[in-house]
């Protein structure tokens, strides 16, 4: 590592929203992430499958540092993040900067139980951003009715279905205008019913061209959303490419294993 | 009104209580407003204290989690009336001492700032726990949503983890204040003039102890009803958003 590493030039190619190159993560003896590299460019939609244990949660988090990567280096819209020796970012202002351009949908929501989901959406924006009020509770507005909750503004999360606090939690999101949004298994919490509802809006997002990074178990839909699929086995990238060519014809053994058992 | 109390047998009792001297009811009143002026600085004191304490112990290196540790045993193990006989006599010592190692002569110590310290550093010790017990209860995906939107950590502290954590922490807060109300009495052993401390007075120099004693019990009641109240809207407001536990109820 040298002295300053958030000098470093960034090799990635220009257009890259995100660049993780070699990713490596332990907890304690067990090593989760054995070397992991993922680019998406700009409007890229990258879904990452895998079975359990695979690592693929893990490597979002790492992404935003939720968890401290062993090694490896991150790289958003050519901003390399400063690493110490450890993995901990070496500077709370720059990765608390870069944090506020990657929106980050969680599995279980983690939308603020004590304020109502126009409150949630405007947070963010207003506290961190140093948004003016007004023109985040405008924006707010347009983004709840965007995934079809302006009638429920002024209500708290704990009156509303799973799919509905997804979409707030999307919403959420999408209020810092992210540079790309991390999905960390977006409907594996939600009723079956309630999984196209929230589909929908992650649909209408890649369509527009928002990059995201999408670890998911909904197989049909990252067929049909993703520019590139990243199949995660044991903490390596056993296979990846389109997804024509990773669901429809897949080279390893272990993916082949995988997509029948979930397919 | 008057040949009401006379028929009551009580012209005599209202007499005592009146609060123009000969009656005691005014320096019931002012031992009254005293100690809630100690209750009130101890319990703000203490939930500085607390809080502090609380998030030392849970994002605290081993050597701040140890010394805390040590402070909130050591507090809860000793009797309240031990530390405030303790933390009154040592205290103002050692500002004694050190004023006259500076060259000033003995200092007077305020009775009210006295108490609110001694007691403070008692609530401090409990509120500590109450505190530590409603951070932890919080849940961690509603932390890690403000890490991950790059919160800077006194930002988390202010706009999720306090208001977070308050439906959880007002039950054992409204424990603690009326604990801090009934703390003040024990300051009478220092010779601080609250409630207590009046009223045995009223009641020695007119020898109608049950008159006083329960007229000050009656003062003391009329506290906690009103901090019920008072606590009831907190709760109210900070269980905002949680779906009641009733059936049906909101």
């Amino acid at each position: 590592m040298t002295a300053e590493p958030r000098h470093a030039t960034a090799p990635a190619p220009a257009e890259a929203a995100i660049t993780v190159e070699n990713l490596h993560k332990s907890f304690g003896s067990l090593e989760v992430l054995k070397g992991v590299s993922v680019t998406a460019r700009k409007g890229d939609v990258v879904a990452i499958i895998g079975g359990s244990g695979s690592g693929k949660s893990t490597m979002l988090r790492c992404i935003n540092f939720l968890e401290t990567p062993s090694s490896g280096r991150i790289i958003v819209n050519g901003e390399e993040i400063a690493m110490r020796a450890d993995g901990s970012p070496a500077d709370r202002r720059q990765i608390e900067r870069i944090r506020t351009r990657l929106g980050m949908v969680f599995q279980a929501f983690n939308l603020w139980t004590h304020r109502t989901l126009l409150e949630n959406v405007i947070e963010v924006p207003v506290h961190v951003l140093k948004t003016p009020k007004t023109e985040a509770i405008a924006r707010a507005r347009q983004l709840l009715d965007r995934v079809g909750l302006g009638d429920k503004a002024d209500t708290f999360p704990a009156f509303l279905s799973g799919g509905q606090q997804q979409r707030a939690a999307i919403a959420r999101a999408l209020a810092v205008d992210p540079a790309v949004m991390l999905f960390d298994e977006p409907t594996s919490a939600l009723d079956p019913e309630l999984v196209g509802e929230v589909l929908t809006v992650i649909r209408d997002l890649a369509a527009e061209g928002r990059t995201m990074l999408l670890v998911t178990h909904e197989m049909k839909f990252a067929r049909e959303v993703a520019d590139h699929v990243v199949y995660l086995d044991q903490g390596r990238i056993e296979e990846e490419g389109p997804p024509e060519r990773v669901f429809g014809a897949p080279e390893t053994a272990r993916l082949k294993q995988f997509l029948q058992t979930v397919g | 009104m008057e040949a009401l109390l006379e028929y009551l047998g009580l012209a005599e009792t209202a007499q005592l209580l009146s609060l123009e001297p000969p009656g005691w009811g005014g320096n019931l009143l002012r031992g009254l407003a005293n100690s809630l002026q100690i209750a009130l600085g101890a319990f703000g004191f203490g939930l500085v204290i607390g809080l502090a304490g609380a998030c030392g112990k849970i994002y605290g290196g081993p050597l701040l989690r140890d010394l805390l540790a040590i402070y909130t045993t050591v507090i809860r193990a000793v009797p309240e009336l031990v530390l405030i006989l303790i933390l009154y006599y040592v205290g103002s010592d050692l500002i004694n001492q050190a004023a006259a190692a500076m060259g000033y002569g003995r200092v007077e110590i305020s009775g009210v700032v006295a108490g609110i310290w001694v007691l403070g550093i008692v609530q401090g010790a409990y509120a500590t726990e109450v505190l530590r017990g409603a951070i932890q209860a919080i849940p961690p995906g509603q932390l890690e949503a403000a890490r991950a939107f790059g919160m800077p950590p006194m930002m988390t502290l202010r706009r999720v983890t306090i208001p977070a954590m308050m439906s959880f922490a007002t039950p054992g807060l409204a424990n603690l204040w009326l604990i801090a109300t009934k703390d003040t009495a024990l300051l009478a052993i220092v010779g601080f003039s609250e409630l207590t401390l009046e009223t045995r007075q009223a009641a020695g120099s007119t020898r109608a102890y049950f008159t006083f004693f329960l007229a000050a019990g009656a003062l003391y009641l009329m506290v906690t009803l009103f901090s019920g109240v008072i606590f009831g809207r907190v709760e109210r407001w900070a269980r905002r958003g949680q779906p009641s536990l009733r059936e049906g109820g909101r």
